[in-house]
């Protein structure tokens, strides 16, 4: 019993010293953030590698939920004679919800871990120590050009996404199930808010963002020097990464919509 | 002779194991000092310690009669464009061509043309040997080859000392023997000041000016290589001569065999 809690004790006092690590490591990186500005072309590299190299796996995702998205909304509105609102239905859930965290949830698995992976090769093969010797400052040079590209990647994204799974929804809708094109449109841009809607998901989405960032390269920084400690890493920045987006998904939603 | 290191009475510890403790020695400038120990000494620990990656818990790392602890991050960095170090694995830059990787320094910390920028990584490449290697990847390069491109990074900014860390580990003979041709010629030609940090007592021997041997902290050789040689401390009697036996037991400490066997 006494070591059941000794045991979970300690685990929770590691967790709160891994959190205030992770903190001062945030903590750290602001200063740098302006620097990428400074270096474009280091920033543009990160945005290709985070972002341009993500869209595939966007495009399909996003096409496929929207297409999903049309068809059991059309199955539901269906019985009450509203299928014109699929439309808006689609359009709403995609902007406030499954474009922000879907989102997320894929740019985790597809570029954080990546990026987790890199930095903790890095570390390991003494990189990250060379350049310090090199009197270059990694913190500038390779953690804020990578954070600065996730959080403005990320919400590009999210919204490519949104965009893939209307046109998803509007071709099951319209083009299989024979909803009328216009009222499929002109319901959708009547009922969904530039504010409570667009803007809302944006903020979401850099929220996530910044999550998801701060846990791919802190765990990269963290993961030991050894291959099995850069694979646990990885691993935990996918867990870490996807939870968090979810949890914050429900805390931001409790603050926008109620 | 003028020191261009000095640590005096350093005192480092990871969590509750001593690592150093009370260490004092003096390096000095334009020649080739060798730091001698068996693995687990902290030999590397010792160049991170000169370079400021780490801080000692007491004493003082004097470098051009600056202490490397006390200065602040920018004077830190200033100082470090005058060190090269040469780490084991050659830690080059993954994403960058052999080229790239020796311009970096100079792209960094410099405002030269590109076409001077080109002159001189192929000067720096030309030195090791490797000019015609410059398009090739890290990851296509042999061990040897990318210390020695590590090499022609170090010095890219021309300093004035390269520390370097283990450079023979893991080395065929012949490479093991382009390294150290290089090591000397660097040091000879520049009039670089070299720490080389390492266990191969032959080849570091041969070209040493002068020799510390560490153990459990300490010094416990030091000097020429002749005095090192005729040493008659058995620690360092048994790490030159490579015996199995000696000081540093060939058994890990544990009850007698025959009490295990149950006899």
């Amino acid at each position: 019993m006494i070591r059941m809690l000794r045991a979970i004790g300690r685990w929770g006092l590691s967790r709160l010293r891994a959190a205030g690590r992770a903190g001062l490591f945030l903590f750290g990186l602001l200063p740098a953030l302006a620097y990428p500005f400074w270096r474009i072309r280091l920033l543009l590299k990160q945005v290709y590698n985070t972002g341009t190299l993500s869209l595939p796996i966007i495009l399909t995702a996003g096409l496929f939920v929207g297409m999903v998205l049309g068809l059991q909304g059309y199955n539901v509105l269906v019985d009450y004679n509203s299928e014109e609102a699929v439309g808006t239905m689609t359009a709403l859930s995609l902007l406030r919800e499954l474009g922000p965290v879907v989102t997320a949830l894929l740019f985790v698995g597809r570029a954080g871990s990546a990026l987790t992976a890199e930095i903790g090769l890095m570390r390991s093969t003494e990189q990250l120590s060379a350049l310090e010797m090199m009197a270059v400052d990694p913190v500038r040079f390779i953690f804020a050009p990578r954070f600065v590209a996730v959080v403005l990647v990320v919400p590009l994204l999210a919204l490519i996404f949104t965009a893939l799974g209307i046109l998803g929804g509007y071709l099951v809708a319209v083009g299989w199930l024979g909803v009328d094109d216009g009222a499929f449109w002109s319901q959708m841009t009547a009922h969904v808010d530039w504010q409570d809607d667009v803007v809302n998901g944006v903020i979401k989405s850099v929220v996530f963002a910044v999550w998801v960032a701060v846990v791919a390269l802190f765990q990269g920084e963290e993961a030991p020097p050894t291959s099995e400690g850069v694979s646990y890493a990885t691993t935990r920045t996918v867990v870490q990464g996807s939870l968090g987006v979810l949890a914050l998904d429900f805390v931001l939603t409790a603050l926008m919509f109620n | 002779m003028q020191p261009h290191i000095e640590i005096e009475h350093l005192t480092f510890r990871r969590g509750e194991r001593i690592i150093f403790d009370d260490l004092s020695l003096i390096i000095p400038r334009g020649q080739v000092t060798a730091v001698m120990g068996p693995s687990g000494t902290g030999k590397t620990t010792l160049l991170k310690l000169i370079a400021g990656q780490l801080r000692p818990e007491s004493g003082r790392v004097l470098v051009d009669g600056e202490d490397v602890h006390r200065l602040s991050r920018r004077a830190l960095f200033e100082l470090r464009r005058r060190m090269g170090m040469l780490f084991q694995s050659g830690a080059l830059l993954t994403d960058l061509n052999v080229f790239d990787n020796v311009a970096f320094p100079l792209r960094e910390h410099t405002r030269l043309s590109e076409a001077a920028i080109e002159r001189i990584v192929l000067m720096k490449l030309q030195a090791v040997g490797l000019r015609g290697a410059r398009h090739l990847m890290p990851s296509e390069l042999s061990g040897g080859m990318a210390r020695r491109v590590a090499l022609a990074r170090a010095i890219a900014l021309d300093p004035a000392m390269v520390l370097y860390d283990e450079p023979f580990v893991g080395q065929d003979p012949i490479t093991m023997g382009v390294l150290l041709k290089l090591i000397e010629k660097l040091n000879h030609s520049l009039g670089l000041t070299s720490v080389v940090v390492s266990h191969d007592v032959e080849e570091v021997l041969s070209i040493a000016h002068q020799v510390y041997v560490l153990s459990e902290g300490r010094v416990v050789a030091q000097g020429n290589v002749e005095a090192v040689r005729n040493s008659d401390d058995p620690y360092v009697r048994q790490f030159l001569g490579g015996l199995p036996d000696g000081p540093v037991p060939f058994h890990y400490p544990a009850p007698p065999f025959r009490e295990e066997l149950g006899l």
